[in-house]
């Protein structure tokens, strides 16, 4: 507290960056690791509660470590299911980051997948990988459209995105189930809601084949992964990206800046969409083959407890993500091998987002594992 | 009651905030704190309200040593504090609000409001707080608000009550009618503590002086003798200059041409009605005026930030009316805004990325669509060094910085670009001695280097300090110009008011 100060400091030691405290590596790794160990611990009370036999409860959770990871099938199986909810909670963390609650994920991955579908079966005559990046180009772009459209109702009305795009949702639930029971996307021959097959040649090629032709994981993981340093680069690097932070943290200093908070909020929209459409091309090309009614199965919902759970980051977007992913490839195995409901995976992740929605609560449990700093 | 503190210690980390601070406080009697922004004054009276525990040291209550776990024992010792943020539901009444938490209830627990504003109102009338019990918070003016809050502490019958800034936040009548009430409280025997880093404010009001600097107390003072500079001296710790050093006013050719400049605010009224000025290079205009008279809206037309209704705005001779806040910018019109933390500032960004928040897109700092952050760390450290900001870093958040250093960053990055025009809308807000010194001076130095200066103030005396020209806006019309070396400010005053001087009256050409 000298008059000099350090303000006086060389330009060295004003250029040195602050070192990772005891309390970023707390907020980073620890609360998250807590937070899973509590509801699994939880999940467990909670089958001990339903009446599950102790040692079933055994059974249980080395089902749900052995169907995650305990194989090169599982990890397969995880990797697989990781990619689409790692997808649209990329988009959600960035709207986010941007100050937008994008909860269209779910209908944009519809419409997505959609335009995948239908450029997976009705463009015909293309070599494999150029069909495939069709039908992925295609996939984002009406994701975008679809996102960018909420994004658009806001900087031209200011119609809040969190009712534009829960309506957007209903709509294509509702688009998607009509154009389901429509020739010529409707299976020719069938009654029920259900889309024609894709061609071999828009299929997501599979990765690890040659290892054992049953394992499911495609070229989407790695997209998504390249899609995470790519939003990762887009936010920290460029000035676009400066200007999506600056007008999520404060709306006033960006417009201050010369920001175009406008055309802002419709480019990030855009992005998230097609980042969830992506999710859904995902899904029909390296998944499915055909649209059902839901083939998101709520993908696009889990992606803003993911986008929650990794800290709007999008490395943590990738953990979370992988997460997520053991914990829906695990789930399945538990209710095959130990007949525990699926019910309770999903208990157990919506206990996740509980405790990641309240950090406090975790100090409060473990306060032996924070640092003094962290609990004043 | 008096209150005596002894040797009170407080470290948060490697910061001393207090320094074997010992102080006594005497039932009718005001106490001024008096410190600079950072001194530790809040650290003190929030141990003395028992929301911190000191490392060392004790508090003695009429000569007993206590001790508190927490703010509800320093209630219960009759201590209040009133906060410069007050903590206040909106939605409900001013009776609602003072018992909100020690609530008078009957049978069943049933809340006895009749009761409760009973007491209210004797409360009121005994100190003359006069408000209305049954009106809601968010429809009463933040002076009244203000006396909700000390009639909250009184209710729980504190007999010391602290003054955490008071006055920050009130106009400078709402100010009389607050030191009257003191008054009246010091006279019905309370003791109080006013903490403020207004020189004046604690020479009007306060029986004795305490002075705090860097966590110390450097000295104690009586306000009968004492003068602004020797306080100013002691809290700053060197001598300080009240008056800016600047030469006569160059009177370069015109830089900004406002003429007949009408804006509208949210609700589509007019708001700033049909102004016209003009500012020299070289040259600083003034423009005084009570708050919400226009000048916000002026200030955002003038930077792009708001539509101009009609009229235009020039610059070196070109219209730039239409143009946006970026194209402005980009002109050489730098913008230091009225309120730093809503607009100025980003609180969770780093120092570095504020210091380029409105320039980033320069190419200095970008390649392609690629932020050079090596460059922009450069800036920082740039404006850091050359502007005396203080932070430990560049990647320190500017939520971490105090006040005058936020102000100082902005000031900094505004006035660190080639620059033809500055608006400076209130530059030195809640900004400590120190801070206000220096940024005058950096502003005077731009003019005197040919720049072209408008500052909009509602503090008079920073007005008269660094105007060639002083326009007075009263309900968005400019009704009066003066010659900042011949103005009274009796004259000023009165314009502010509305009362305008005839023979003045003309408008500016």
């Amino acid at each position: 507290m000298s008059e000099a100060g350090p303000a006086t400091n060389l330009q060295g030691d004003l250029l040195k960056r602050a070192v990772t405290t005891r309390n970023d590596v707390e907020e980073i790794f620890l609360v998250p690791v807590l937070v899973v160990a509590v509801a699994i611990v939880l999940g467990g009370l909670i089958m001990l509660a339903t009446g599950i036999a102790p040692s079933r409860i055994g059974i249980a959770f080395a089902a749900l470590f052995t169907g995650s990871v305990g194989s090169i099938g599982a990890l397969s199986e995880t990797l697989t299911a990781a990619t689409p909810v790692t997808l649209a909670a990329l988009g959600v963390a960035l709207a986010f980051r941007a100050g937008l609650f994008n909860i269209g994920a779910e209908g944009q991955i519809l419409m997505g997948g959609m335009a995948a579908t239908i450029v997976g079966f009705a463009v015909t005559g293309l070599p494999p990988l150029l069909h495939v990046t069709l039908a992925l180009l295609a996939a984002a772009l009406v994701g975008a459209l679809w996102g960018a459209l909420a994004g658009w109702l806001k900087a031209a009305t200011g119609a809040h995105e969190v009712i534009t795009t829960i309506m957007l949702n209903l709509i294509s639930f509702r688009l998607v189930d009509y154009l389901l029971r429509t020739p010529p996307v409707q299976r020719a021959g069938r009654a029920d809601p259900i889309s024609e097959t894709i061609l071999p040649s828009a299929e997501l090629p599979r990765i690890l084949t040659a290892i054992d032709p049953n394992l499911r994981i495609h070229a989407g993981f790695l997209i998504a992964v390249v899609l995470v340093f790519a939003i990762h680069f887009l936010l920290f690097r460029t000035t676009r990206g400066f200007e999506f932070r600056a007008a999520g943290l404060n709306p006033d200093a960006a417009r201050y800046a010369g920001m175009r908070s406008g055309l802002i909020v419709v480019i990030v929209m855009a992005i998230a969409g097609g980042l969830a459409g992506l999710a859904g091309a995902n899904q029909i090309l390296g998944v499915l083959d055909r649209a059902s009614p839901g083939f998101s199965s709520n993908i696009g919902f889990d992606a803003i407890a993911v986008a929650l759970l990794g800290r709007s980051h999008p490395v943590g977007v990738l953990f979370a993500g992988l997460l997520f992913g053991a914990l829906e490839a695990g789930g399945r195995q538990m209710q095959v091998s130990a007949a525990v409901s699926i019910d309770l995976i999903a208990i157990i992740q919506a206990l996740i987002i509980v405790f990641i929605a309240a950090p406090a609560l975790v100090r409060f449990l473990f306060p032996f594992a924070f640092g003094k700093e962290a609990r004043r | 009651m008096d209150i005596e503190l002894r040797g009170i210690t407080k470290r948060f980390g490697d910061v001393v905030a207090n320094d074997d601070v010992s102080l006594t406080i005497r039932a009718g009697e005001v106490l001024g704190l008096l410190g600079e922004n950072g001194a530790g004054k809040s650290t003190l009276m929030n141990i003395l309200s028992g929301l911190y525990r000191p490392d060392q040291g004790e508090i003695l209550i009429d000569g007993k040593p206590v001790r508190f776990r927490d703010a509800k024992d320093a209630i219960r010792a009759g201590i209040g504090m009133v906060h410069q943020h007050f903590m206040l539901v909106p939605v409900f009444t001013v009776t609602e609000n003072v018992v909100l938490g020690v609530e008078p209830t009957g049978l069943f627990d049933r809340l006895d409001i009749g009761a409760a504003r009973k007491q209210v109102r004797r409360i009121s009338a005994e100190h003359g707080l006069e408000v209305y019990s049954d009106a809601l918070i968010e429809e009463m003016p933040v002076g009244l608000q203000q006396r909700v809050e000390i009639i909250k502490v009184l209710f729980r019958s504190a007999d010391v009550l602290i003054f955490d800034e008071p006055t920050a936040v009130l106009t400078p009548q709402e100010v009389n009618e607050f030191f009257a009430i003191v008054r009246s409280l010091r006279d019905a025997g309370k003791a109080l503590v006013f903490i403020s880093h207004k020189l004046r404010e604690i020479l009007a009001i306060s029986d004795r002086i305490s002075v705090l600097r860097a966590g110390r107390i450097v000295g104690e003072s009586d306000p009968k003798t004492a003068t602004e500079a020797d306080l100013a001296e002691m809290m700053v710790g060197r001598a300080v200059r009240f008056t800016v050093e600047r030469k006569p006013a160059a009177g370069g050719r015109p830089l900004l041409g406002v003429r007949g400049l009408t804006v509208l605010n949210e609700n589509r009224e007019t708001a700033v009605d049909a102004v016209d000025f003009s500012v020299g290079a070289g040259e600083i205009v003034g423009i005084a005026g009570v708050q919400g008279n226009g000048q916000t809206e002026l200030v955002e037309a003038l930077t792009g930030l708001r539509p101009a209704a009609a009229g235009t705005v020039s610059l070196t001779g070109t219209d730039i009316t239409g143009l946006s806040t970026r194209q402005r910018h980009a002109l050489g019109i730098a913008h230091i805004p009225e309120d730093r933390q809503r607009m100025g500032l980003i609180g969770a960004f780093t120092v570095a990325e504020n210091s380029i928040l409105d320039s980033y897109y320069e190419d200095r700092y970008a390649a392609g669509i690629a932020l050079r952050w090596p460059e922009v760390h450069k800036a920082g450290a740039e404006i850091v060094r050359e502007f005396d900001v203080r932070t430990p870093s560049v990647f320190a958040l500017a939520d971490t910085l105090s006040g005058g250093n936020q102000q100082k960053l902005i000031v900094g990055r505004e006035l660190s670009r080639d620059v033809k025009f500055i608006i400076a809308a209130q530059p030195t807000r809640g900004v400590d001695v120190g801070s206000i010194e220096y940024i005058h001076k950096r502003i005077v130095e731009a003019r005197d280097a040919g720049v072209g200066v408008l500052i909009v103030s509602t503090e008079l005396d920073e007005i008269r300090a660094l105007s060639d020209r002083i326009l007075v806006m009263f309900r968005g019309r400019t009704v009066a110009h003066f010659d900042a070396a011949t103005a009274s400010v009796r004259d000023i005053g009165l314009a502010m008011a509305g009362v305008v001087p005839q023979p003045r009256a003309e408008q500016v050409a």
